[in-house]
């Protein structure tokens, strides 16, 4: 079996080696105990001599070349062994070694370079060494004269110019109001105040030591004129925007979206559905569970699950070779929240009374908006509604929600004349629009559907009787 | 509740716990027929008899080594320093033998022994009598170092500190010996590594210990009268150090104010402003100032005595200037 030859630590310093010279080939038998290579390391040159017997199939480091420690020199093995897998696999383990190493090399590099820094900062200020220790002990003197103030200050800018470059880089507005040195400084919980507030940290007054802003007066800021009137914008043609990162929320948002709506060859049916006996059957349904209460976006929940049921090719998802129809009715109601949208899921909603929805939809709501719903609420969707409905939006067209087949859009119920039974008569209908994924979905077999989805929702007794 | 002198306290502690454990013993110079230098062993020899309260010569490094030897073999010995001036001549028994025996042994030897006695200035002892050594020891691994401020705090921290099985070092003061304090009856342990809230306040906080605690109730008084809430913490402990109530406090009031009646070179308040700006960078509202001694021998001339201490009069300037206001 192949075996992989390292560099060598050949000292207690040494990080890397140069190869200085091979005295074996790739193709050569290779002894224990055989001249292997020459490896310079950064004291001297030494031998390097193998403590395996093989064939040398694989030359890491070329001659002149230097290498870390650890990294593979040389593949010893049977001649014509495939060594592709070692070579692969060492790289990953490698370059994961070496990250973790790098990890640990980095907190102990951060405490060292700690401890160092302050050394340094010492070390610097050897000559000051004397106002220092004056400092030290006069720093509570009743009697600090402006000199020495102004070596502290001047001390204090040396050591704040460093920590403080990054956070500058960072900031690129122009109007700032800066210390002589263009810096601004403030106190490390006015930054953090002052970041969480969205306030420019440039636009606030300092009122410590130095113009240094301190919390007081983060708190105590108000917009200034300027700022005001630029966002009034009442200056004809004058350009300007705002620019905000891009959430996790937004950005889950924009993939899954986007994905779907360009992967998912959509086609939208759209159908009218009359109301009159859906708002009835609620009423009458809301007096007798008095004080529990559903909503007409219940009814169309639980009607969706029953039209799911009975046309399950809707119920379904495309999995890129397999078409999976799922058997269960889950579904997805889309909820907005201040950062956008949450579809909490309805699980086994066909078995579940209107009643029971409604608590669910009320309750994932709230939890929505508070931010509290958790991954197993939002997961496993076989089908999703959305409902615009409450801000007067007659019809939609909605994208699927992934790994659904298809989303159905909910309109608002709007009063209009109707014919029934040859009269036109004061009517009330709804419009839906269903999206579907043609790679699963035909037009038939979602009309279908939406045709037995009318029927429950025009006579909710039916729900009952199929 | 009934008042009694620190000494008192310190007596009681030692006394309940001879007469809990028979392994416990007390050495020292004086401390027998003389009822110790500063009187915290009055009338324990009468109780306990010569060979648990045993006078020694002027011998600081042999008797501590016998503490040590003693503390390896089974028993808990209590060692008063005269000073801790003087254990300066033990520091080798102390630093290589006490700190460090249980890690050489491998963990087979435990040295359970308290050292104790007065630390840092108390008035006109001039240089050689004043320096304070609570940094000193608790910078070595294996020490752990309590500093009582109440007759309360040192009747519970010396109980702690005897039933320890580690080497624990106490800081007392030559001037704290009279002073009175509530102690309540019966038993009572003030665990090691737990600092004190001893007043709330949610404008600035002072970490002290020992007896410049007082410095800082009186600087206090001062500054409620001009409305500013000090919260004062007692740290009681310096090593192990009670860091989390300190950036607890730092996080509600966002200022500190280290008082530290010892010098400020690599000290006790170095260390804890190092780690308040690491814990708690993003809270701080001011840098961490600090109150120290003048980094000079002690001085023996009463004015420049005054200079040198740590007063009311720095404390309030610096709580004013961490609070950014008009000095």
């Amino acid at each position: 079996m192949a075996e992989v030859v390292r560099m060598p630590k050949l000292s207690d310093t040494m990080e890397e080696g140069v190869v200085a010279e091979w005295h074996k080939k790739v193709g050569d038998n290779v002894e224990s105990g055989d001249l292997l290579a020459e490896i310079e390391t950064d004291k001297a040159t030494m031998e390097f001599e193998s403590f395996q017997d093989g064939v040398l199939l694989h030359i890491g480091v070329e001659k002149g070349d230097s290498a870390p420690v650890d990294s593979i020199l040389a593949i010893l093995g049977e001649k014509g062994e495939d060594i592709s897998d070692l070579l692969e696999g060492e790289g990953k383990t490698d370059s994961k070694k070496k990250e973790k190493k790098e990890d640990s090399e980095d907190k102990e590099e951060k405490e060292k370079s700690e401890s160092q820094s302050e050394d340094e900062s010492a070390e610097s200020e050897k000559d000051k060494a004397k106002n220092d220790s004056e400092k030290d002990g006069s720093e509570d003197d009743d009697s600090e004269d402006e000199e020495s103030d102004e070596k502290a200050e001047k001390s204090k800018k040396d050591t704040d110019e460093e920590s403080d470059k990054e956070s500058e880089d960072k900031s690129s507005e122009s109007t700032k109001r800066s210390s002589s040195d263009g810096r601004i400084i403030a106190s490390p919980l006015a930054k953090r105040l002052a970041s969480e507030k969205g306030i420019d940290i440039s636009e606030v007054q300092g009122s410590g030591d130095g113009g240094r802003i301190i919390k007081k007066d983060v708190e105590n800021f108000k917009p200034s004129a300027k700022t005001a009137s630029a966002a009034s914008a009442s200056v004809p043609g004058k350009e300007s925007y705002t620019e905000e990162t891009v959430s996790q929320m937004r950005k889950t948002i924009a993939k899954r979206l986007a994905e779907s709506k360009f992967t998912a060859p959509h086609f939208y049916l759209t159908m009218e559905i009359d109301m009159e006996n859906a708002m009835s059957s609620r009423k009458a349904i809301n007096e007798a569970i008095e004080p529990s209460k559903i909503s007409i976006n219940d009814m169309v929940i639980k009607a969706v699950a029953a039209a799911l049921k009975k046309n399950p090719k809707v119920n379904s998802s495309w999995l890129g070779d397999k078409i999976r129809h799922n058997e269960h009715v889950h579904i997805g109601v889309a909820v907005a929240v201040d950062e956008g949208l949450l579809v909490p899921v309805i699980r086994h909603a066909d078995q579940k009374s209107m009643v029971k929805i409604n608590e669910e939809v009320v309750d994932f709501a709230g939890k929505a908006r508070s931010k509290k719903l958790q991954p197993k609420d939002w997961e496993g969707n076989t089908f999703t509604v959305s409902n615009l409905g409450m801000y007067g939006i007659e019809e939609f067209t909605a994208i699927i929600n992934p790994p659904d087949a298809c989303i159905m859009a909910i309109g608002t119920i709007v009063e209009k004349p109707v014919v029934r039974k040859g009269q036109i008569v004061v009517g009330h209908t709804m419009k839906v629009t269903l999206s579907c994924d043609h790679r699963v979905v035909d037009g038939a077999v979602g009309s279908q559907f939406l045709n037995t989805f009318k029927r429950y929702m025009e006579n909710p007794v039916m729900m009952l009787a199929e | 509740m009934r008042e009694i002198q620190f000494r008192e306290a310190v007596n009681e502690a030692m006394s309940e716990e001879m007469r809990n454990d028979d392994r416990v013993f007390l050495m020292g110079e004086e401390v027998a027929e003389y009822n110790g230098a500063y009187k915290a062993s009055k009338g324990m020899l009468d109780e306990f008899g010569p060979k648990r309260v045993i006078d020694t010569p002027i011998s600081e490094l042999g008797f501590t080594g016998i503490g040590v030897g003693a503390a390896m073999n089974g028993l808990r010995p209590i060692i008063e320093f005269m000073t801790w001036n003087f254990a300066v001549l033990a520091a080798d028994q102390i630093i290589n033998s006490a700190a460090k025996m249980l890690q050489m042994s491998g963990g087979q030897f435990n040295v359970p022994i308290v050292f104790r006695g007065p630390n840092g200035p108390a008035g006109q002892l001039a240089a050689t009598h004043s320096s304070s050594f609570e940094a000193m020891y608790a910078h070595i691994p294996g020490l752990k170092v309590a500093t009582p401020f109440t007759p309360y705090d040192a009747k519970g921290l010396l109980k702690a500190a005897i039933r320890d099985n580690d080497p624990v070092l106490i800081m007392e003061s030559e001037k704290m010996y009279g002073d009175k304090g509530e102690v309540p009856e019966g038993e009572y342990i003030i665990p090691l590594g737990v600092a004190e809230v001893m007043k709330k306040g949610k404008d600035v906080t002072i970490v002290g210990y020992g007896k410049i605690l007082k410095v800082a109730l009186e600087a206090a008084e001062v500054l409620k009268n001009e409305g500013i809430e000090v919260e004062i913490i007692n740290l009681r402990t310096i090593r192990p150090l009670d860091i989390d109530t300190i950036i607890q406090s730092v996080k509600k009031t966002n200022r500190l104010v280290i008082l530290d009646e010892d010098v400020p070179f690599a000290g006790v308040s170095a260390e804890i402003s190092h780690r308040v700006q690491r814990l708690a960078f993003d809270y701080l509202d001011a840098p961490v100032h600090r109150i120290t001694l003048a980094d000079t021998p002690f001085a023996f001339a009463i004015p420049l005595i005054e200079e040198a201490l740590p007063n009311v009069k720095r404390t309030v300037k610096a709580v004013k200037e961490v609070m950014y206001i008009a000095k």
